[in-house]
């Protein structure tokens, strides 16, 4: 049995040490935000936060992150950046078939915590291991730098 | 989900019976619905468009529109959502006629059932245009009878009553009733007869062609709440994977489990025979491990040892069939088209061009891997899965299992993508067959990223070939064009060596260029792996061959590729495919549906015109242009490139005009056309799936890559052309792929000088200052 730290409540899962996240989140936990795409940490559709960072949950051993905080997509409307991010893909509707979108918000929110004023460099260096076989990055883009204006405005 | 009555499930089994006779063991329905009809049945008159398809239309509102007492409308959705935003598109339709107020509409997705709803496959572009006008017939008839519910309710004559933003209004007295308040009272009503329905004029719509309607799921999609098919859940559901042959048609010739029975949590091995060739769109067989979890599933397939007969298909080699395919395209073929008298016009011509150019397999890929969940019980079967073909995953499940269809429920999700992937219901099938194993429990087959590129129904592969006879004008008197590629058909018959009507239709038979002399053959290929549909389908290699050739004719013309684009149109017409040997026509009406040149050269200017086309670029960057009508659509595109001088690309704009008839939801289909760039832009830098021995030589991103944000444009402007004068509904899903691939390239040209004849461009253009100087 792990306790699984996750969305703000712990979770006792009957797993083995060695099972990837995403699996135990989805099969286990049961939350269904985060999704597999590749298994090999090459898309991003899996990204999930561990301490505010941002992670790819299908490298991730469940064993590895006993004791941190795991927050998935399910939950990030918790978080007050998050919600900006979740507005402004919303505002800008990124989202076509939308599979990829929950860990495309995560990896721009990871982003926006340690730099709220990122450079198109910046977020095309930040979201270049997220892919949208839709092809939507010219809306993610435009959603980013949208959220990244709002942030300021919320401080100021 | 409610059981259908016999005589509904009846009637569509005989009417499947009867696509049975004919040929390949019953499994023509999608290709019925992509132009094998016409073979099937030619003592019926043609039928075209939605007329055409598969179980055809309903327009009944009594199917698709509820109103709760509370006043939500209901509206059921036949199509599957993908990314193309039908779910939003197709309600905005019926809201509109309903008058209703898109605050209080839902959208309800209908299962797998097309006597009841009408055909449901979510292919060929053309949901919109086959479903535009049956939905507003009957938002309109709903909107009907609730104003004369109200007008029995207060006893006053119909006309006097109007509906208005969800409520219906006594003009003479301003009583107001509520949709919900009129709900019951409206739904006892007799549907009105089609042509007593009043529908909307253009300057009344609220939401058809009006920006701001926000998707209807995009809510649930950022917040993580959207159900896609992985997402289906139900207590104690087992999970399975499968170990499927590498080589298509292979078998199995011993399993060891020992091991896999070991792992934690893996509960049984099963074996799943696959179909003798063709595959169709049955499983391709394996070993199946069901665990408790999809983890323990992994572990415990890959601890399988098996040992694999590969069958017929064991020595498909890329490299030997590109030169295969090449020789042939050196050959004449079979003719399918013949104006003129080319062989002479060749002979007089001033000079000659030739080019050859080469596109490999690619797969959809699509985010969702392929995901299904199936529940057996006393002789029923259901099933979830992401769906684009919902009737034939039911046929083909109650055809596996020995079931009545109507003892089959088939339920669809949201997709992960789709990209033609999700029209074959394999994945589907294999989780009906491992359910029926354990009654009672659902069961959900989960493909991996590798099984997905490893047993995609690929993209076919072409080699394509184009000699011009060139008058002193520089352009071309005599036109030889031959495209040589394995065949969707030949997953439904075996020694389906040449294309169908359908994909030489894609923008080969229906070239429309005014040039005198054409001839345009078809030479066989074998086919060795399972091809299938991929967006655009064949309108990919041929508008990349034809875009590339004429930009190829145009240098040698020494004109301005945009100037000799519309020269080589010719005058503004309305071409009868007919006339140039094309039946298909992408399922519409040669009369309805023209190839309008005038609309080509439309867009054309279009887009040179926003992308500053002439304009002077510094060296290593170059705007290239390019044309192509398909899914009757017609779209140009102007790229710029610029070649670092590593070789490697940025896309700095792309700029996409688009004439695609009436738009209905214009915000979704300029996302349409940035998605198609994107995707368009990755089929022409990474996309390869490669054979050898047999089998597929990629796993998964790092080996078949596709678009990441690094190649999207910096900049991407779609541009929606208004149609001249009262034209039908275009395709939108797919017709902005094929231009983008010879747009880049085109581009590359300008900027390097160095043609890029054969894709994927990937490295090809390291070392390009080098060739130049």
């Amino acid at each position: 049995m792990i306790t699984l730290k996750l969305n703000g409540q712990d979770h006792p899962l009957d797993v083995t040490e060695d099972m990837p996240l995403l699996w135990a989140i989805r099969d286990v936990a049961g939350y269904n935000g985060t999704k597999f795409g590749c298994g090999m940490g090459l898309c991003g559709a899996c990204t999930i936060h561990i301490d505010g960072a941002p992670a790819r949950s299908c490298i991730t051993p469940i064993g590895s992150v006993v004791g941190q905080n795991v927050t998935t997509i399910d939950n990030l409307h918790a978080d007050p950046v998050g919600q900006i991010v979740q507005q402004a893909w919303l505002d800008t509707a990124v989202a076509q078939c939308g599979y990829c979108q929950g860990g495309q918000i995560m990896s721009a929110t990871a982003l926006l915590k340690t730099n709220p004023n990122p450079s198109d460099e910046q977020i095309e260096e930040a979201m270049v291991g997220n892919i949208c076989r839709c092809g939507t990055y010219n809306r993610i883009k435009t959603a980013i730098r949208q959220a990244s204006t709002h942030l300021k405005e919320a401080k100021a | 989900m409610s059981r259908l009555p016999n005589d509904f499930a009846l009637s569509n089994l005989s009417r499947r019976g009867f696509l049975k006779g004919v040929g390949a063991t019953g499994a023509l329905v999608l290709a019925a619905s992509w132009g094998w009809q016409d073979a099937l049945a030619e003592d019926k008159p043609k039928q075209f468009g939605a007329d055409g398809m598969p179980n055809g239309w309903i327009d009944d509102p009594k199917v698709y529109v509820s109103i709760a007492a509370d006043g939500t409308v209901t509206v059921v959705c036949n199509r599957s959502e993908m990314g193309q935003g039908v779910r939003t598109s197709l309600t905005m339709v019926v809201a509109d006629e309903l008058e209703a107020d898109w605050a209080h509409v839902k959208v309800q997705q209908a299962p797998g059932d097309e006597v009841r709803f009408g055909n449901q496959d979510t292919d060929g572009s053309r949901s919109m245009r086959h479903w535009y006008e049956p939905m507003r017939r009957c938002g309109a008839a709903a909107r009907t009878m609730l104003e004369q519910a109200a007008a029995a309710q207060w006893k006053v004559p119909v006309g006097e009553c109007r509906a208005q933003l969800h409520k219906v209004i006594h003009t003479p007295s301003g009583r107001e009733l509520g949709y919900g308040e009129l709900a019951a009272a409206a739904s006892a009503l007799t549907v009105p007869a089609r042509d007593s329905l009043r529908l909307k004029q253009p300057s009344e719509f609220r939401y058809i062609g009006k920006e701001g309607t926000k998707a209807i799921d995009g809510a649930d999609i950022v917040n993580g709440r959207a159900v896609y098919g992985a997402d289906v859940h139900f207590d104690g559901m087992l999970f399975a994977v499968i170990a499927r042959p590498a080589v298509y048609g292979g078998k199995v010739k011993s399993v060891d489990d020992s091991a896999a029975l070991k792992v934690p949590g893996v509960l049984k091995v099963i074996q799943i025979e696959p179909r003798p060739l063709p595959s169709e769109f049955q499983p391709l067989g394996g070993v199946a491990v069901v665990a408790s979890n999809t983890w323990a599933a992994l572990k415990g397939r890959e601890a399988l040892k098996i040992e694999w007969d590969d069958g017929p298909n064991a020595t498909y080699d890329s490299v030997a069939y590109r030169k295969e395919i090449e020789a042939a395209s050196l050959k004449p073929g079979k003719v399918v088209r013949n104006t003129g008298d080319i062989d002479k016009a060749i002979g007089s011509a001033a000079s000659t061009l030739e080019a050859s150019y080469y596109l490999p397999h690619l797969a959809q890929a699509p985010m969702e891997p392929m995901v299904a969940i199936a529940r057996y019980k006393d002789g029923t079967c259901e099933a979830w899965a992401p769906s684009q073909a919902p009737q034939v995953t039911r046929e083909r499940i109650a055809e596996r299992l020995g079931l009545p269809f109507d003892n089959v429920t088939f339920n669809v999700t949201l997709l992960g993508g789709g990209f033609g992937r999700k029209s074959k219901p394999d994945f589907v099938v294999e989780a009906a067959v491992l359910a029926k194993e354990f009654p009672g429990k659902a069961v959900r087959v989960q493909w991996t990223r590798e099984d997905d590129i490893h047993n995609s129904y690929f993209h076919t592969v072409s080699a394509e070939y184009l000699k011009a006879g060139v008058g002193k004008d520089g352009l071309p008197s005599a036109w030889l064009h031959r495209t040589v590629a394995p065949s969707i058909t030949a997953l439904f018959a075996p020694g389906m060596n040449h294309e169908a009507a359908f994909e030489l239709g894609m923008g080969f038979t229906n070239m429309a260029y005014a040039i005198p002399n054409v001839r345009l053959e078809n030479p066989e290929a074998t086919v060795h792996t399972r091809v299938g549909w991929y967006r655009s389908v064949s309108n990919i290699p041929h508008g990349f061959a034809i875009q590339s050739f004429v930009d190829e004719l145009a240098h040698k013309a020494k004109e301005d590729p945009l100037k000799y684009q519309i020269k080589l149109l010719g005058p503004d017409r309305q071409i009868d495919p007919r006339t140039l040997s094309e039946e298909w026509n992408y399922g519409e009406s040669p009369e309805r549906y023209p190839i309008d040149t005038g609309r080509m050269r439309t867009v054309l200017e279009t887009a040179a015109k926003a992308a500053g086309w002439g304009r002077q670029l510094p060296k290593g960057r170059g705007l290239g242009l390019a044309v192509h009508y398909s899914f009757v659509t017609y779209v140009a595109a102007v790229i710029e490139v610029e070649v670092k001088d590593d070789g490697t690309l940025i896309v700095h704009k792309a700029d996409i005009a688009v004439d695609c008839g009436p738009q209905i939801n214009p915000e979704r289909i300029r996302s349409q056309f940035e998605g198609a760039c994107v995707m368009g832009l990755g089929n022409a830098v990474w996309g390869e799936i490669s054979f050898k021995d047999g089998k597929v030589q990629q796993d998964n991103f790092h080996m078949y890559e596709v678009a990441r944000m690094s190649l999207a444009p910096k900049e991407v402007a779609v541009h929606l052309v208004t149609p001249p004068g009262e034209v039908p509904l275009g395709g939108v899903g797919e017709p902005g792929v094929p231009p983008i691939a010879p747009a880049l390239c085109n581009a590359i040209f300008a900027a390097t000088g160095q043609r890029i004849r054969n894709l994927p461009v990937r490295y090809q253009l390291q070392g390009w200052q080098k060739a130049q100087a």
